[in-house]
């Protein structure tokens, strides 16, 4: 093998050159960007996140949004405790995530083949987490019309749905098309991202989340905090968009 | 005198203008390199150079309140530029703002700053300048309101706010203090921004160095006022400031990031050390400033925007991290009679300049998405008055404006 | 047809953590330097700032910072009997892309490994016996002493001021520190970062037991640092959105708080970023690099034409471009021939949580992402293994990183999953109750590798990379130990109520673990067993340099960032001081 001989003296004789060595490649139609001398910036270069806009349902069906304010209420219910999933807006949470690029799976790896595979593979269905509420929500409601008389799970009893969700989680009941276990698993957890992500996604209504257990929110600064052990430090809750009373 | 011996002594006045200029010199100069340092110095790319591959072939647009005016081709070539220009041709557009041909030039291009540059620095400025790679560029006619598109206005400017002269030594102070003197109302021609403008464009001379609103920024005040001046700033960290972009109170951003990194940064310490002894000795306006009328609910939410939006960097203290955060507590810049700039800095973010002295590009944020006009005027009115800060309130109205301006600036930078 | 860019002295696959310390080294050597990353620009200011940068949902949860599997994932089984399916969304490990690569979301955990750790092989063996290394573990000795490397992780300390006491100072033991730690020639940096309630008790618990507590080196910032370089980097404010998250406030080492503000101002420098390397180039003869083939967003082509290829991508992206361009022989199972994929390891971790009543109260939202107290009786070969039937170890530590609400809300043992009483256990011990970690070694085995996967494709049409992997009897049994040996000090903090939770059964890739995935491209002495040399260079292609944590021959008890960023330091010194004299193997 032929030693190649990087002298560095002809590396360095060449470096008046060097500015130009980069720019003379076409460079110009590439997609690729290229960052030489200094880092960049721009005045208001802001990448904000993106909240939920108002207004009505854009996923959901009529149908599908009773069923869902249903069934929150039984994952984080009402009570003296405070405010639950419905009330703190969980289904207009859900509703904006499966519209979006959540709901389309747009960053996970849905190309075939597909398999059933073990539980430590993780996720294996065809399913997006929007087809998977949709198909979810049909096959439960299309279970209760068919058990209760017609009824759909908004018209069962508190006792009848908290009985239902358990079977359905454990997979005592079997719903069609779809594990009924995938889709608590996914629920349970959108639920509580909808009771406790920030304020501008739709859910966590005033903060009520937050406020239950006293998590200040979107504060960046706890310096003055950190020596005071075992206090209650009662910070009031901030949101990334403030709080109401910061209009003077 | 007889006609002879006036010569003789304003020859001999001259000629010593020009060594006392040259003794700060810490070695002598070839006078391309002489020109090149006095370039730097004038920042003359900052105007004169539009595509960084290009440099000083002009025809950067310039906005002033009068219209759009676009800058010239300063390259050698000699259909667009100056390459057919004489030397003494290029001393008058230096020294008395008239182009080839009697053409006369408005003042965006500051000659009565560069009017005090001794003949000898104008020449080694033309000889670097004749250096530069040519290139032929028109740049796009002016676009002025009128009358001002007609250049023979600019006699009636000149009658009224424009004396001619190269700088004159004061003999009352030091070498290092006249050195400074000539490069702060010369080449580096700080009153451009420094000082406030009349209706016409000119500078305010009753107020020199007091600030002035240029391009939708405020460039702060250079006497020595406290809070709002650089009272409070010793000559070290005028120096450190000019030189590296930062001091433990603040750092360059804005339109000042350029002049740090296009000019300031390649001064000798000598000849920053003479700026910074100048601007120390510029007396104070003596105005004291009553405690401002601040309304207590907008204080304090002024106070909870910045605790949950601010303090992270600038601490609940307002002490900030010096030479990364700068504190807010004690300064200048904050608590400035024109709050463009902070508000400005708010809503778009600033980025401090980098040097290779400090290349640690420390950025605020942009708030325009986060916080409306309404909270931006509360926490920006609680920062200039907390801390034993003082200054006055601003509005939502106020905050709009800039807001508005910001949106013009960026938008028309972009479309470059 | 890939339009030739002009050669360069250095071309460098990623731009994280590695590549800015070997970018920063060769153009200071005077060598001309080009980086290609496949992710995007990412600065401080800009992509992660204060006014959005705490926001659960966004960068965990819809893993905003994180490389997406939509382009391409990793595929994986446990065993060999089954078929490797694709990782179709992140879970166990959160590999990053763009500028910083994953440091930008690291903890800031900042470790240097045992001395034993370097010499795991013989070290047991002399200690134990050889039976103590079970038919099928294939640990290896790395070929670098922490002699060798103490000066490199010193170098890297002082770039990444971390946080810290020495516990060894030249040989001698220093109150405070990890007493059980390599010998150090100097202090670290940076004090050791003020310490919250939960992490004091647990210190406090685990001294009555006899044990000697020290607080966790760290790159949080505890004060406002300028490192070697004249870098600023500002103070930690405790803001509990820093693993998983970016910085806003120039606290948390990484490449842009350290090494880019310099490297990018260099005329010798340039980074191109979307752009996504395919493959190194090979001459005729494959013994020599000719430079690379990367794609733009666009999926035009380019070749980089240059004298010294260095890979340093994430760990297993390593093993893969060896893979998928010819370099070194593919690791085969089987036969165990070939070391290219070979003695892959991760970590093993299990948890305490210790329930405590409403007169105690832990503001777990005060927190950052190495703030925390250490016991380390029980890493490495740091006590005795007689009888135990497993080798290896891990730290006990009380972490006080988070309260994020969505990732951190415990509830006692037998909670109901959902309803009104789960509500009620969630509100009664949010601000009560504190976890405690073990963070444990895992052994290379013949049957844990990388190889290139059969069926699944990435975004350009190349083999995925599959991983297979688990835990197996000598990890879960030393897991079981340290979790015991957790629950023994959460027992002494008097508390309400402890519930253990053992790591069980079998490897899987949906729960949150750790990212420190290692191996694929392993360092050794011998050309037949490892990948790359001791100087990380590749055996076969000797202008070739692999640089990460895909060079461990298996994974101590530590977190591996310190480690990998010595290694790099000790690999790029070696480029400079031996390989650009002399062009050509170094060992």
């Amino acid at each position: 093998m032929a030693k190649h001989d990087i002298s560095r003296r002809s590396v360095l004789s060449s470096t008046a050159l060097f500015g130009t060595w980069f720019a003379l490649e076409p460079i110009a139609k590439a997609e690729a960007h290229v960052y030489s001398r200094e880092q960049p910036w721009t005045e208001e270069h802001e990448d904000p996140p993106h909240g939920a806009s108002p207004g009505p349902y854009q996923f959901f069906t009529a149908d599908e949004a009773a069923f869902v304010d249903a069934a929150v209420a039984r994952m984080i219910p009402n009570d003296d405790l405070g405010p639950g999933a419905k009330e703190a807006g969980v289904t207009t949470f859900l509703d904006r995530q499966l519209v979006g690029p959540y709901g389309r799976a747009q960053t996970w790896y849905m190309q075939g083949p597909w398999e059933k595979g073990e539980k430590t593979q993780g996720y294996q269905y065809r399913l997006t987490p929007a087809q998977l509420y949709r198909t979810a929500i049909k096959a439960i409601d299309d279970h209760c019309r068919e058990t209760f008389g017609g009824k759909a799970f908004r018209d069962l009893s508190i006792d009848q749905q908290d009985d239902l969700l358990q079977k359905i989680d454990k997979e005592d009941m079997k719903l069609q098309n779809i594990s009924g276990m995938s889709f608590m698993t996914f629920f349970m957890r959108n639920v509580v991202e909808g009771f406790f992500s920030d304020p501008i996604y739709g859910g966590n209504r005033d903060m009520v989340g937050w406020k239950m257990i006293g998590f200040p929110g979107a504060h960046y600064d706890y310096r003055d905090y950190v020596s005071k052990h075992n206090q209650d430090l009662k910070i009031k809750p901030v949101g990334l968009k403030g709080r109401p009373d910061w209009k003077p | 005198m007889d006609i002879r011996a006036a010569i003789a002594v304003a020859f001999g006045l001259a000629l010593c203008g020009t060594l006392s200029s040259r003794a700060s010199a810490d070695e002598s100069y070839s006078q391309v390199e002489r020109g090149k340092y006095l370039v730097d110095a004038g920042d003359c790319a900052a105007c004169h150079t539009s595509d960084d591959s290009k440099p000083f072939a002009g025809g950067r647009p310039i906005e002033t309140p009068f219209g759009v005016l676009y800058t010239s081709n300063i390259t050698p070539n000699r259909r667009s530029g100056i390459g057919a220009w004489t030397d003494d041709e290029f001393y008058k557009a230096m020294h008395e703002g008239i182009g080839r041909g009697g053409k006369k030039l408005y003042p965006a291009f500051p000659y009565p700053y560069f009017t005090h540059l001794s003949h000898e620095d104008v020449g080694a400025i033309r000889a670097y300048l004749t250096t530069i790679a040519p290139v032929d560029n028109s740049p796009p006619p002016n676009r002025l309101e009128w009358p001002l598109n007609y250049r023979f206005m600019m006699t009636g400017w000149n009658t009224l706010f424009f004396k001619d002269g190269e700088y004159k030594k004061n003999p009352d102070k030091t070498p290092e203090w006249n050195r400074g003197a000539y490069l702060v109302e010369g080449a580096e021609h700080c009153g451009a921004c420094h000082t406030a403008k009349n209706m016409f464009g000119a500078d305010k001379t009753d107020h020199r160095f007091e600030g002035g609103n240029l391009q939708h920024w405020f460039a702060p005040k250079l006497v020595n006022d406290r809070p709002d001046g650089i009272g409070t700033w010793s000559a070290d960290e005028i120096v450190q400031y000019l030189k590296t972009g930062r001091n433990a109170k603040s750092g360059a951003t804005g339109p000042m990031a350029e002049v740090v990194k296009n000019s300031t940064s390649k001064l000798k310490d000598g000849d920053l050390h003479a700026i910074a002894a100048y601007l120390k000795d510029l007396p104070g306006t003596g105005e004291q400033r009553s405690a401002s009328k601040t309304d207590d609910k907008v204080v304090a939410a002024g106070k909870d925007i910045y605790d949950a939006s601010c303090s992270a960097c600038h601490k609940s203290s307002g002490e900030g991290v010096p030479f990364m955060f700068s504190p807010l507590k004690a300064s200048a810049a904050v608590q400035s009679g024109d709050p463009t700039t902070v508000i400005r800095m708010v809503l778009g973010g600033a980025r401090t300049q980098v040097t290779k002295d400090e290349p640690t590009p420390s950025t605020m944020p942009a708030y325009a998405w986060k916080l409306s006009d309404d909270e931006i005027a509360a926490v920006v009115t609680y920062i200039r008055n907390a801390w034993g800060n003082s200054a006055s309130s601003v509005s939502a109205s106020d905050v709009k404006d800039v807001r508005e301006d910001i949106r013009k600036d960026v938008t028309a930078s972009s479309a470059q | 047809m890939a339009s030739r860019m002009q050669p360069v002295d250095v071309v460098i696959v990623g731009f994280g953590l590695t590549s800015a310390i070997l970018a920063h080294e060769l153009t200071e050597a005077g060598l001309r330097v080009v980086a290609l990353e496949r992710g995007g620009w990412r600065d401080t200011s800009t992509e992660f700032n204060i006014s959005y940068a705490q926001d659960e949902l966004r960068y965990y949860w819809r893993r905003e910072l994180f490389q997406e599997p939509a382009r391409e994932t990793i595929t994986f089984r446990n065993k060999m009997s089954e078929t490797a399916l694709p990782m179709r969304h992140l879970g166990s490990f959160l590999p990053a892309t763009g500028v910083g690569g994953a440091t930008i979301h690291w903890n800031g955990q900042t470790w240097r490994f045992l001395p034993t750790d370097f010499v795991a092989h013989s070290h047991n063996t002399q200690r134990y016996g050889a039976k103590v290394i079970p038919d099928g573990m294939t640990i290896q000795d790395w070929g670098v002493t922490y002699d060798d490397l103490e000066p490199h992780y010193d170098k890297f300390e002082y770039l990444y001021g971390i946080s810290g006491k020495a516990g060894n100072l030249k040989g001698q033991i220093q109150e405070g520190g990890n007493p059980f730690e390599g010998p150090r020639q100097r202090e670290y940096p940076n004090p050791p970062m003020e310490m919250t309630y939960g992490p004091t008790l647990f210190g406090k618990a685990a001294k009555e037991i006899g044990y000697r507590p020290f607080t966790a080196p760290s790159a949080n910032m505890p004060r406002a640092y300028t490192n070697p370089l004249g870098v600023r980097m500002g103070p930690c404010t405790y803001c509990g959105f820093c693993e998983k998250y970016a910085c806003a406030n120039y606290s948390k080492s990484s490449p842009q708080t350290t090494i880019n503000p310099v490297l990018m101002q260099k005329e010798n420098f340039e980074l191109r970023t979307d752009s996504e390397v395919l493959k190194v180039n090979l001459d005729s003869s494959g013994k020599r690099a000719t430079g690379v083939t990367y794609v733009d967003t666009s999926g035009e082509e380019y070749e980089q034409p240059a004298e010294i290829v260095a890979i340093c991508a994430f760990a297993y992206h390593n093993a893969r471009l060896m893979l998928l361009s010819g370099i070194g022989k593919p690791y085969d199972p089987q036969s165990g021939q070939g070391a290219v994929g070979k003695n892959y390891a991760y970590q093993i971790v299990s948890s305490v949580n210790v329930f405590f009543d409403k007169d105690q109260i832990f503001n777990p939202f005060v927190g950052a992402g190495a703030l925390g107290v250490i016991v380390d009786e029980f890493n490495g070969d740091n006590f005795d293994h007689s009888g135990l039937g497993f080798i290896g170890g891990g730290y006990l530590a009380c972490w006080n990183t988070n309260g994020r609400p969505i990732e951190t809300h415990p509830v006692p043992k037998d909670t109901p999953k959902w309803g009104a009483k789960w509500k009620r256990a969630v509100a009664d011990s949010y601000q009560h109750t504190i976890s405690l970690a073990t963070h444990g070694a895992v052994m290379s085995h013949r049957d844990n590798y990388l190889d290139l996967d059969p069926t699944y494709r990435d975004v350009h049409g190349r083999p995925l990379m599959r991983l297979t992997f688990d835990f197996k009897d000598n990890e879960h049994k030393m897991s079981d130990y340290l979790t015991d040996r957790a629950t023994d000090i959460a027992k002494a903090m008097k508390p309400r109520e402890v519930h253990e939770k053992k790591r069980e059964g079998s490897y899987s890739i949906v729960p949150y673990q750790t990212t420190h995935n290692t191996g694929g491209a392993i360092m050794g002495s011998d050309p037949k067993t490892s990948a790359v040399n001791r100087y990380l260079q590749s055996w076969d292609v000797s202008n070739v340099f692999v640089v990460g944590s895909s060079a461990f021959p298996q994974n101590p008890g530590y977190n591996p960032t310190g480690t990998v960023g010595a290694l790099a330091y000790w690999s790029v010194d070696a480029i400079v001081k031996k390989y650009l004299k002399n062009p050509g193997p170094l060992v």
